[in-house]
C-alpha cells in the first residue's frame, strides 16, 4: 500500500507546489500572507509598539486566510477528472489518499508560511522571542489548518460554488486554532501552544475519515 | 493465477424515482466479452459503475474475481503533464517494478501514442484522449476491463484497432464489458440489451425496497 502511495504523494506535492494549468501553486497563499503583513503597518500607522502588540494576531489571521485560498484545487479537480475513481478501483482507500494529500498540502502551504514568517515579523516589528513563538505556533497549527482544508475541499467537491462555500465552512472550524495560536503570544499564554497542538491532532485524526466519507457519498 | 470472473445477480438500479433496470443477471468467465447495448440514458454507465463497485446497486450483487480497470468519459490523466509521464504515473501506482516508465507509450504502442508522449494531455484531441485512456487501461494489466463508450471519438481505423485490442485481451484470458451504442464487430461477443430489463413506469413501485420484483 505505502509503495503505491509514494508516487501519488510525489504527484500531489508537485501539483500543489507548482500548480497546474490555470491554478496557482504554493506562491499564491505565500504572497497573500506577505501582502497582509505589508499592508497592516500602512493601515494602522508605523507605531512600533502597537505593531508589536497586535502583529502576531495579524500573522495568524493571515495564515488562516492563506490556508483557504487553495481550497478549490485540493480535491475537486481530481474527483472531476476521475482520479479518485481510478484509485478506488485499485483498492486504495480514500482515507489513505486524503492523508497523503494533507501531508502534501501542509508542505506546500504550511512550510512556506513558516519560511515567510520572519519577513512578516520584521514588517510587524515583532521581537525575536515573539517570532520564535509564532514559528512554533505555525509548526503546531498549520497541520491542523491543512487537515481542515482538505476535509472541507472533499466535502464541497462537486458542488456548484464549492469554492466560496468551502471558505465559509473552513473559517469557523479553524477558529480554535486561531484562538490558541494567537493566544500563545499573550503574556502567560504558553499553554496555548499545547492546546493548539491538541486541536491540530484532533483535526488530523478526523479529517481523512470525514473527507473519505464525503468523496464516497459524492459518487452516488 | 485465479481465473478472472465477473457475475451480476439480480441487479436493479434506481436513480431518483426512476427504476432504470431490474432483474439483470449475467456471468462472464475468462475470454468472454459482453456488449451492453441500449439507447442514451438507459443506464449503461450506471451499470458499468455498479460493476466497478463505484456505485451501490439498489438491489442485487456483483461478484468480481480479479482486478478491474475502467475507461469512462473521464480521462484521469493530469492535463498539464506530458502524456508519457501521465501514463507512467499510473504505471507507478500499479506498482510496476519494471522501469517501463515512458515506455508504456513507446513499448508496444498499440494505440499510436509514441509521437504524442511529450505533448501535454490537455492539447490532445478527443480521439487521442480516448486512445490515451485505452493505453492506461491496457497498462494496468487488470484482467477485467470495463469500458464505457470506448469507441466515442475514435475514427474508423482506431475504432477497429481498439476492438482488436479488446479481442486480444479476451484471447489472453481477460474479460471485458463494453457499454456502447455503436455496433461492435468484435468476437466472441455476447450482447445484453438493457431495454429488456427496463420496467414500465407503472411497475416502479412494485420493486420495493427489498428489490423484489412483483
Amino acid at each position: 500500500m505505502s509503495a503505491r502511495l509514494w508516487p501519488i504523494f510525489r504527484r500531489d506535492l508537485g501539483l500543489l507546489l507548482r500548480g497546474a494549468q490555470g491554478r496557482g501553486g504554493a506562491a499564491l497563499p505565500l504572497l497573500f500572507f506577505l501582502a497582509v503583513a505589508m499592508l497592516y503597518p500602512f493601515a494602522v500607522g508605523p507605531d512600533a509598539r502597537l505593531l508589536a502588540r497586535t502583529g502576531a494576531g495579524v500573522i495568524w489571521v493571515a495564515a488562516l486566510l492563506a490556508a483557504i485560498l487553495p481550497l478549490d484545487r485540493l480535491v475537486e479537480p481530481d474527483v472531476e477528472a476521475g482520479l479518485f475513481d481510478q484509485w478506488a478501483l485499485r483498492g486504495l482507500s480514500e482515507e489513505a489518499l486524503l492523508l497523503v494529500r494533507i501531508a502534501a498540502h501542509w508542505i506546500s502551504f504550511g512550510v512556506p508560511l513558516m519560511l515567510a514568517a520572519p519577513v512578516s515579523a520584521t514588517l510587524l516589528s515583532l521581537d525575536g522571542a515573539q517570532l520564535w513563538t509564532v514559528e512554533l505556533g505555525l509548526l503546531l497549527g498549520t497541520p491542523g489548518l491543512a487537515a481542515i482544508g482538505v476535509t472541507i475541499a472533499a466535502l464541497t467537491a462537486g458542488l456548484r460554488a464549492g469554492a466560496a462555500l468551502g471558505g465559509l465552512l473552513a473559517i469557523p472550524l479553524a477558529v480554535p486554532l486561531l484562538i490558541f495560536g494567537a493566544g500563545s503570544l499573550q503574556p502567560g499564554g504558553e499553554g496555548g501552544l499545547a492546546l493548539l497542538a491538541a486541536c491540530s491532532l484532533v483535526a488530523l485524526a478526523l479529517a481523512p475519515f470525514a473527507g473519505g466519507a464525503a468523496i464516497r457519498a459524492g459518487r452516488e | 493465477m485465479i481465473a478472472p470472473s465477473l457475475a451480476a445477480r439480480d441487479l436493479a438500479c434506481r436513480r431518483g424515482d426512476r427504476v432504470l433496470f431490474r432483474a439483470l443477471s449475467f456471468a462472464l468467465g475468462p475470454g468472454e466479452a459482453l456488449h451492453l447495448a441500449g439507447a442514451n440514458g438507459i443506464g449503461k454507465s450506471s451499470l458499468i459503475r455498479i460493476l466497478a463497485g463505484l456505485m451501490r446497486a439498489w438491489h442485487g450483487s456483483v461478484a468480481r474475481e480479479g482486478r478491474v480497470a475502467l475507461v469512462d468519459e473521464r480521462l484521469a490523466l493530469d492535463g498539464h503533464v506530458p502524456l508519457g509521464r501521465a501514463l507512467a504515473f499510473w504505471r507507478a501506482v500499479d506498482g510496476a517494478d519494471d522501469a517501463l516508465g515512458e515506455g508504456v507509450v513507446g513499448g508496444e504502442d498499440r494505440f499510436g501514442l509514441a509521437d504524442l508522449r511529450d505533448v501535454p494531455v490537455r492539447y490532445l484531441s478527443t480521439g487521442q484522449r480516448k486512445r490515451a485512456a485505452l493505453a492506461r487501461l491496457a497498462a494496468s494489466e487488470a484482467p477485467i476491463w470495463l469500458l464505457d463508450e470506448p469507441l466515442n471519438g475514435l475514427d474508423s481505423a482506431w475504432a477497429a484497432q481498439a476492438q482488436a485490442a479488446i479481442a486480444a485481451h479476451c484471447a489472453g484470458g481477460g474479460l471485458a464489458v463494453i457499454a456502447s451504442h455503436q455496433p461492435l464487430a468484435l468476437l466472441p461477443l455476447r450482447t445484453l440489451a438493457l431495454a429488456d430489463f427496463v420496467p414500465p413506469p407503472e411497475a416502479w413501485d412494485d420493486v420495493d425496497d427489498a428489490g423484489e420484483a412483483a
